[in-house]
């Protein structure tokens, strides 16, 4: 890793080097072929799609990657890159099940309509759902573009941030008000103040915190729930399809947009001479030249792997030895033999998204389980059947069921050599309890911890965000400071994975800002 | 825990400052009790007349005690390549057994601290300053194989200044320091085992900087003191010390600068070019800690201050005076000003705000408040820039050393 390899140019030079073949890599690569450049992809993996890309966990059945559902990838990117994952695609719903309880279901975007809960119960939910959809569309507008810069204001952020504020007033100023109140808060609050069902608490609790390493009660937990609530499906903001053929869909774009594509290509380092960019070497050792160099990795990936430490200043490689950014959610693929049953739940629920969960008190207890080094002893689960979506994932007749269960530690102190068995366990006899005899149909479960994920997705700390979403890791300080904005003080090197902002899930839209921020032109 | 243990652990307290190893003879020696705190370390103002303390540097010889000066042992593979993104100078291009002036920035470009860089031996260097720095320089040392450790307490070190400085070495069996050029370093054998002497010091005078492990302190004291007393050998303070080092034009942190990472309010740091170290910038060499930042001011003009040296008419010195433009529009403030009985002239550093002493040079003055019995007296005195040092002597320089 020393700045002296003189790269040799490579074969058919290219104008950027792309590296990282997730949705986010695929998005910048298209965006910019699209406009003209010609662009060389570079991926360690032998498939796309990163986190979206389809695995084998058994003989015959296949994941369709990690992410179970889209439910924020944006009308831009689709448009961009020329993508319909979402078109005429219908909504599908939320069930949250706890057992001895009827079922929640939530239908259209995040809950338009709620059934299974008393007719008041429906209407303090709706009047929750206005209020904080309201909310997310006025944050919404900071995530849609590259985030404001600190070093003197900038026209468009200063419209930014006066178009939410006038969008706030227009709505009186109580809603204001309640928006700076509730902003910085945390879930269980919210959820204790509008609604009094512990299953609707419970579902707020789970999809706030699922992939971060909070409790409901931790500070700031709502913003994962607003973070959610900013994306948007068919123009439905909330509302969610599963993530089906998404690897395939942004690779098709990248073929078709003319960029070229490597697998198996994994970069050992990133070249650079006096703070610029000038090229990358190959694990195999070739070393390609390039002054526009995108990283679409994680980004203590990029800047503690792959940059030498020499070329980057100390404040930087401090900051990002901080950057928190541990998983908390394991991932169980359960092959099965036939179409799992969930008494109690409408016929359809398994098309979207099951949540078991009692109540915001088990979400809270589970989390705090992590916060000792171990795997929650009642975890929170959301269940998709991908089969259903997608029948070829197993043979004929078979189907797979994917869990995401929370919360399950980066590295527990015990080890997840002796966590994991007993962990899996817990989590099958919670299947259990939600379908019952589902267990004598199972051929296969395999658990993906966050470090296994870390080395299988080169995802570091498992993270699915590739970094917290907390206001100190956020916006002007994602991934930090000194790296905010796509751009790098390396020349020549941008970001654009879902480290940078706005941040994590399948949007694209890291990578359509970098790629827009690279073509706007170099840093004054 | 126990009482007991408690207590011991606690046992640090009961010693607030620190001594030095040479603390028994300067106490010997001391006169006036007047000490201060450097790093921790008690460490004397003067110890007699700080008149006559000058002279002895300027005149004679001085001894003065530097052991508080907080010194980091950095070794290993990388250490080359680690000091070369730590700090402004190209590392890769000083010699073994050579000492390099040196300064190392935040990421902002903003100086954290300067100091004197001894390679020691390829892959072992020495790196003395002014203030603590071990979490930067952990942390600067991420990504590379190097292993560094703070050695104050177990290095004792003097500074032999003076145009007898040399004499007095020779005096003491160590003459073969006669071939050391400025800034060169060498290890010779004394009866108690071996010394590391640099030509090097504060002062801009004929002078060598002496380094032993802290249990041969005393014995060097002895043999230095003893073999300079034919030379008017004088055991010193800091305020002789720092007369010395304004006519050096020698900057001094926590004084003429603030370390970044001290500096309380912002606006208050300095760029290298802002202090004058401008010099010490190499962007032809490798990536180093702050280079990005500090090209971009360069380039964008967006540097703040300037430090120059001033001549003031009179012969008050202008310590923190306020520097003015046409008597009126305030340019920037005196950071450290005396007398120079050397120069025979009224000395200062300043850091004034860009423009001034930059494009406008001319019509600058400073308001000196003198307290005379009970009431202020105000000057308002003119101030030219000068170049400095202040005083340049040849022996400082001179190869063979001068033998008076
Ligand atoms: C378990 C889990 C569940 C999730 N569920 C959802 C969900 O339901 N909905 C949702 O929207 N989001 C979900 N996410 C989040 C979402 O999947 C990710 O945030 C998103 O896919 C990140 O995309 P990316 O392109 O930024 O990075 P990644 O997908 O991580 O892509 C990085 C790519 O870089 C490659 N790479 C790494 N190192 C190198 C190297 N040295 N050289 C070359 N290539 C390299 C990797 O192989 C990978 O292909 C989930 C994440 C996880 C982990």
């Amino acid at each position: 890793m020393t700045s002296s390899d003189t790269p040799t140019p490579a074969a058919g030079t290219c104008d950027v080097i792309v590296i990282g073949g997730g949705h986010n890599g695929l998005t910048a690569a298209t965006v910019l072929a699209k406009a003209g450049r010609s662009v060389l992809l570079l991926e360690a993996a032998e498939t796309l799609g990163g986190a979206t890309r389809p695995y084998t966990f058994h003989s015959g059945f296949r994941s369709p990657g990690l992410a179970h559902l889209l439910n924020r990838l944006d009308p831009e990117v689709e448009k961009a890159l020329g993508l319909d994952l979402t078109r005429d695609a219908a909504l599908t719903p939320t069930t949250v099940l706890a057992p001895g309880r009827p079922a929640v279901t939530l239908r259209g975007a995040y809950g338009e309509t709620v059934k299974g809960v008393t007719p008041e119960e429906a209407r303090a939910f709706a009047a929750l759902r206005r209020k904080l959809m309201f909310q997310a569309s006025v944050l919404g507008r900071f995530l849609r573009k590259a985030p404001p810069r600190l070093d003197g204001a900038h026209l468009s952020d200063l419209l930014t941030a006066g178009g939410a504020g006038l969008k706030m007033l227009s709505h009186g100023r109580e809603e204001a008000r309640d928006l700076l109140r509730m902003l910085l808060t945390n879930v269980a609050d919210v959820a204790d103040e509008f609604l009094t069902d512990d299953r609707l608490k419970a579902l707020l609790a789970c999809d706030a915190t699922l992939g971060f390493r909070l409790g409901p009660r931790s500070p700031t937990s709502l913003i994962g729930l607003y973070y959610r609530l900013t994306g948007e499906i068919g123009g439905k903001r909330g509302g969610q399809i599963p993530a089906s053929r998404v690897a395939q869909a942004f690779e098709a774009a990248a073929h078709t947009a003319g960029v070229t594509i490597r697998t198996g290509a994994r970069v050992a380092a990133i070249l650079t001479e006096r703070g610029a960019v000038t090229g990358v070497r190959l694990a195999d050792g070739t070393t390609l030249a390039a002054t526009s160099v995108v990283s679409a990795l994680h980004p203590r990936t990029t800047f503690l792997d792959l940059v030498s430490p020499a070329e980057c200043d100390t404040g930087l490689v401090r900051a990002l030895t901080h950057y928190r950014t541990d998983g908390v959610t394991a991932r169980i693929d359960i092959a099965l033999d036939r179409a799992p049953v969930f008494p109690g739940a409408p016929a359809d629920a398994a098309t979207g998204r099951i949540v078991v969960a009692r109540s915001l008190g088990q979400v809270e207890e589970a989390f705090n389980a992590v916060k000792y080094g171990r795997a929650s002893e009642e975890p929170a689960l959301e269940i998709t059947v991908p089969t259903l979506a997608d029948p070829d994932l197993a043979p004929a007749g078979r189907h797979t069921l994917s869990i995401l269960a929370q919360y399950a530690p980066y590295r527990p102190r015990e080890g997840w050599g002796t966590e994991g068995p007993a962990f899996v366990s817990r989590v099958l006899s919670l299947l259990e309890n939600v379908s019952p005899g589902i267990g004598a149909t199972i051929i296969a479960a395999e658990l993906l911890t966050p470090d296994a994920m870390e080395e299988r997705f080169d995802l570091p700390g498992g993270h699915w965000h590739h970094g917290e979403m907390q206001p100190d890791q956020l916006l002007v300080n994602r991934p930090i400071h000194a790296l905010s904005g796509y751009r790098t003080p390396i020349d020549g090197l941008t970001l654009a994975a879902a480290g940078s902002h706005p941040g994590g899930g399948i949007s694209g839209l890291p990578g359509l800002l970098a790629a827009r921020t690279l073509m706007a032109g170099s840093r004054p | 825990m126990t009482l007991t243990m408690r207590l011991r652990a606690q046992a640090h307290i009961e010693t607030p400052r620190l001594e030095t190893p040479f603390h028994p003879r300067l106490a010997a020696l001391d006169r006036v009790n007047d000490w201060y705190n450097w790093a921790g370390y008690k460490a004397p103002h003067a110890l007699d007349d700080t008149e006559l303390e000058y002279f002895a540097i300027r005149s004679t010889a001085s001894l003065f005690d530097l052991s508080p000066m907080v010194k980091y042992r950095i070794e290993g593979k990388d250490a080359e390549r680690y000091l070369n993104r730590l700090t402004l100078r190209d590392v890769s291009r000083q010699k073994t057994g050579t000492v390099q002036y040196t300064a190392w920035c935040d990421d902002a470009g903003h100086v954290l601290d300067d100091g004197t860089l001894f390679r020691l031996a390829p892959d072992v260097f020495r790196l003395c300053c002014q203030d603590r720095h071990l979490p930067w320089l952990l942390d600067s040392a991420i990504g590379f194989d190097v292993d560094i450790r703070e050695e104050t307490e177990e290095i004792a070190g003097l500074a032999l200044q003076g145009p007898t400085a040399f004499a007095t070495l020779k005096a003491a069996g160590l003459g073969n320091v006669a071939s050391l050029r400025p800034f060169q370093i060498t290890t010779l054998p004394a009866p108690f085992g071996d010394v590391t002497i640099s030509r090097t010091g504060f002062t801009a005078d004929l002078g060598y900087e002496l380094f032993v492990p802290s249990e041969h302190a005393l014995a060097l004291w002895d043999l230095i003191h003893a073999a300079g007393q034919a030379y008017g050998l004088r055991a010193i303070g800091y305020d002789a010390l720092n007369r010395a080092r304004i006519e050096a034009g020698f900057i001094v942190a926590g004084a003429d600068f603030i370390g970044a990472d001290i500096a309380l309010r912002p606006g208050r740091e300095r760029m290298p070019d802002e202090i004058g170290l401008d010099w010490l910038v190499d962007p032809a060499k490798p990536h180093f800690n702050g280079r990005r930042a500090i090209l971009h001011a360069r380039r964008t003009g967006a540097l703040k201050h300037v430090l120059v040296g001033l001549e003031i008419e009179g012969n008050v010195p202008a310590e923190g005076a306020i520097v003015y433009h046409g008597r009126s529009r305030e340019a920037g403030v005196v950071t450290a000003a005396i007398w120079s009985p050397t120069a025979k002239r009224n000395i200062a550093l300043a850091s004034l705000t860009r423009p001034f002493g930059t494009e406008i040079t001319n019509d600058l003055w400073v308001e000196i408040y003198a307290l005379r019995e009970l009431s202020y007296q105000k000057m308002m005195k003119r101030a030219v820039i000068v170049p400095r040092p202040f005083v340049s002597l040849p022996r400082r320089t001179a190869n063979p050393p001068g033998l008076f």
